[in-house]
């Protein structure tokens, strides 16, 4: 049984089609993910990128379509058709999603410590030391400062909040995070730390990850595999390096060339 | 005047207990309802009261809805029934359903709470109406109306125990100290209303049945008789309810909520009973408090 499981992706995305009335913001998107994979998206904005990660971790109701995912004890389940109580539950345990904004993924109201529980305590966590210890353990693995964890998420920068919503989403060590522009709107130096410290993160916990990005260097880094899309669909997919050296198809090519040096 | 309303069975022109029969009978539906599933919060119709929202609407319309001819009343703001809420409301039942009223806990048959639960225990055939500003204990957590009732649904109270746990690091322990959010038969997370959390354990295993109107917000919920009502809290900082350093000044109790009234600018103050029947029945029974004797000779010390 077990090696054939191996052989089943962890996710797996059927023919998956999103409209906004006449607007088509996914069109018949495929695609699988493997255990441990970091899949990247990379297109234009407006291409359809984030209303798939959206549609995937069930945020948008889909039009059509399957999003098949073996959970923790190895069933198959439609997160297209599944219950909400399903699907939420798998959400705040097998799955993370890290937004573009920190302080949507936050909650800004409460101080550090308490952010990085809430996901234990949500799964009936309920000793106060322990709790405490873990977010120790994950303010350090996310390089903030122990001594920051009674501080309210405001009076963070931007990366230290961007760190802690990883650490938070990590907490449960979910199967996969997908993440919505992580290093957008940070400035390059604090992208780089950014960057490095995800992709430590990423090998050490084994997490399959969704990467959505207009930004082809963080693809580049992060991705093992990459995909293309423009204007809902799904113009190239295949192996990063592969990808961004030898681009086939014309949008991709023009993409690769836009930048100046990947 | 005062003879007339006496005399009458009921104000002239308005049906008995205010409200007319329809929306008693809605009212009672939802009481029904909410007593069939303790906790969960039923939306109801909630009516125009001659007071303004936030003084005790939805008590009053739960009241008018049970209350009977031949029920006893008894109405408490904060403890007391002399103070100005309770009087007006014990008023307006008087003048709409001519009933007796009384301020023995022992002797009512229905008590209108604000803010506090009896000191005196209650006993099965009694019932308590709280009146509450906010039934939603999520509210503070989580804005959106859909999303709490969702909560709700799938028992998604975590985010609770993340208000208790920021608690503790800002303070060293759980400092909610009024409207302690409690989980109520196993199930639904409860507002008890703003009694202080001295109160809380009163809740538990209650004999009467204790009802709750948001009149603003237009909800009922219920706590059955003999429901279990378990206050949240973590492992290692379990549930705990207020102490003082004193007794009640006037009679002696150290098991009863007490407010502390500042006596004088030079730091003279005393500890008195908030619940203004238990600490006069004490005083009755013989007991006494630091100052129980007469004023003056307090205000010498």
């Amino acid at each position: 049984m077990t090696p054939d499981l191996e052989q089943t992706p962890l996710l797996s995305v059927e023919l998956l089609n999103k409209s906004f009335g006449r607007q088509q913001a996914c069109r018949d998107v495929s695609f699988d993910l493997w255990p441990g994979e970091v899949l990247g998206i990379v297109g234009e904005s407006g291409s359809g990128k984030s209303t798939l990660l959206n549609a995937i971790a069930g945020r948008l109701s889909v039009d059509s379509g399957k999003v098949l995912y073996r959970t923790g004890a190895n069933s198959i389940i439609d997160l297209a058709s599944a219950s909400d109580a399903q699907r939420r539950h798998l959400m705040r345990t097998e799955w993370g999603f890290v937004q573009q904004h920190a302080r949507d993924g936050l909650r800004m109201g409460f101080s550090a410590g308490a952010n990085i529980g809430e996901r234990l305590m949500a799964l009936g966590d309920k000793h106060y030391g322990k709790l405490r210890d873990t977010a120790l353990d994950w303010l350090q693995a996310v390089e903030i400062a122990p001594e920051r964890i009674d501080d309210l998420p405001r009076t963070f920068s931007g990366g230290m909040q961007q760190r802690l919503q990883i650490a938070r989403n990590l907490v449960t060590r979910p199967r996969i995070v997908l993440m919505d522009e992580p290093t957008g709107g940070l400035d390059v130096s604090v992208q780089a730390r950014l960057l490095d410290l995800l992709r430590r993160l990423v090998q050490e916990h084994n997490v399959a990850c969704i990467v959505v990005t207009h930004d082809l260097g963080v693809a580049r880094l992060l991705a093992h595999r990459l995909m293309v899309m423009r204007r809902g669909q799904v113009v190239e997919a295949g192996l990063t390096d592969q990808l961004l050296d030898d681009p086939q198809h014309a949008y991709t090519q023009l993409l690769v060339s836009s930048v100046l040096s990947v | 005047m005062k003879q007339a309303y006496e005399t009458s069975a009921t104000l002239a022109g308005y049906n008995f207990a205010f409200l007319d029969e329809q929306t008693k009978r809605m009212l009672r539906r939802a009481i029904l309802k909410a007593v069939a599933i303790p906790g969960y919060q039923v939306p109801f119709g909630s009516r125009e009261m001659p007071l303004p929202y936030g003084w005790g609407t939805g008590g009053m319309q739960v009241t008018a809805a049970v209350i009977g001819a031949k029920d006893v009343l008894k109405v408490i703001d904060q403890g007391a029934d002399d103070t100005t809420n309770a009087v007006s409301i014990r008023r307006f039942f008087v003048r709409m359903t001519n009933v007796a009223t009384t301020e023995k806990t022992r002797e009512a048959t229905l008590i209108q709470t604000r803010h506090r639960v009896p000191e005196t225990p209650l006993s099965e055939g009694q019932i308590l109406v709280y009146q509450v500003p906010i039934p939603e204990p999520l509210r503070w957590l989580e804005p959106r109306e859909t999303e709490t009732r969702k909560m709700h649904a799938l028992s998604e109270y975590g985010v609770m125990h993340v208000k208790l746990y920021e608690d503790i690091a800002q303070h060293g322990h759980i400092s909610t100290a009024y409207d302690y959010p409690v989980l109520v038969n196993g199930r639904y997370l409860m507002r008890c209303s703003p009694i202080p959390k001295f109160d809380t354990p009163k809740l538990h295993m209650n004999p009467a049945l204790q009802l709750f109107g948001a009149g603003r917000e237009k909800r009922i919920y219920a706590v059955p008789p003999y429901t279990e009502v378990k206050p949240l809290d973590f492992e290692d900082h379990p549930f705990e309810i207020e102490r003082w350093p004193e007794d009640c000044a006037l009679c002696g109790a150290h098991d009863s909520f007490l407010d502390e009234v500042i006596l004088d600018d030079k730091g003279g103050r005393m500890f008195v009973c908030s619940d203004t029947d238990y600490c006069g029945e004490r005083r009755e029974a013989g007991h006494t408090g630091r100052m129980s004797a007469p004023y003056k000779a307090e205000a010498a010390e």
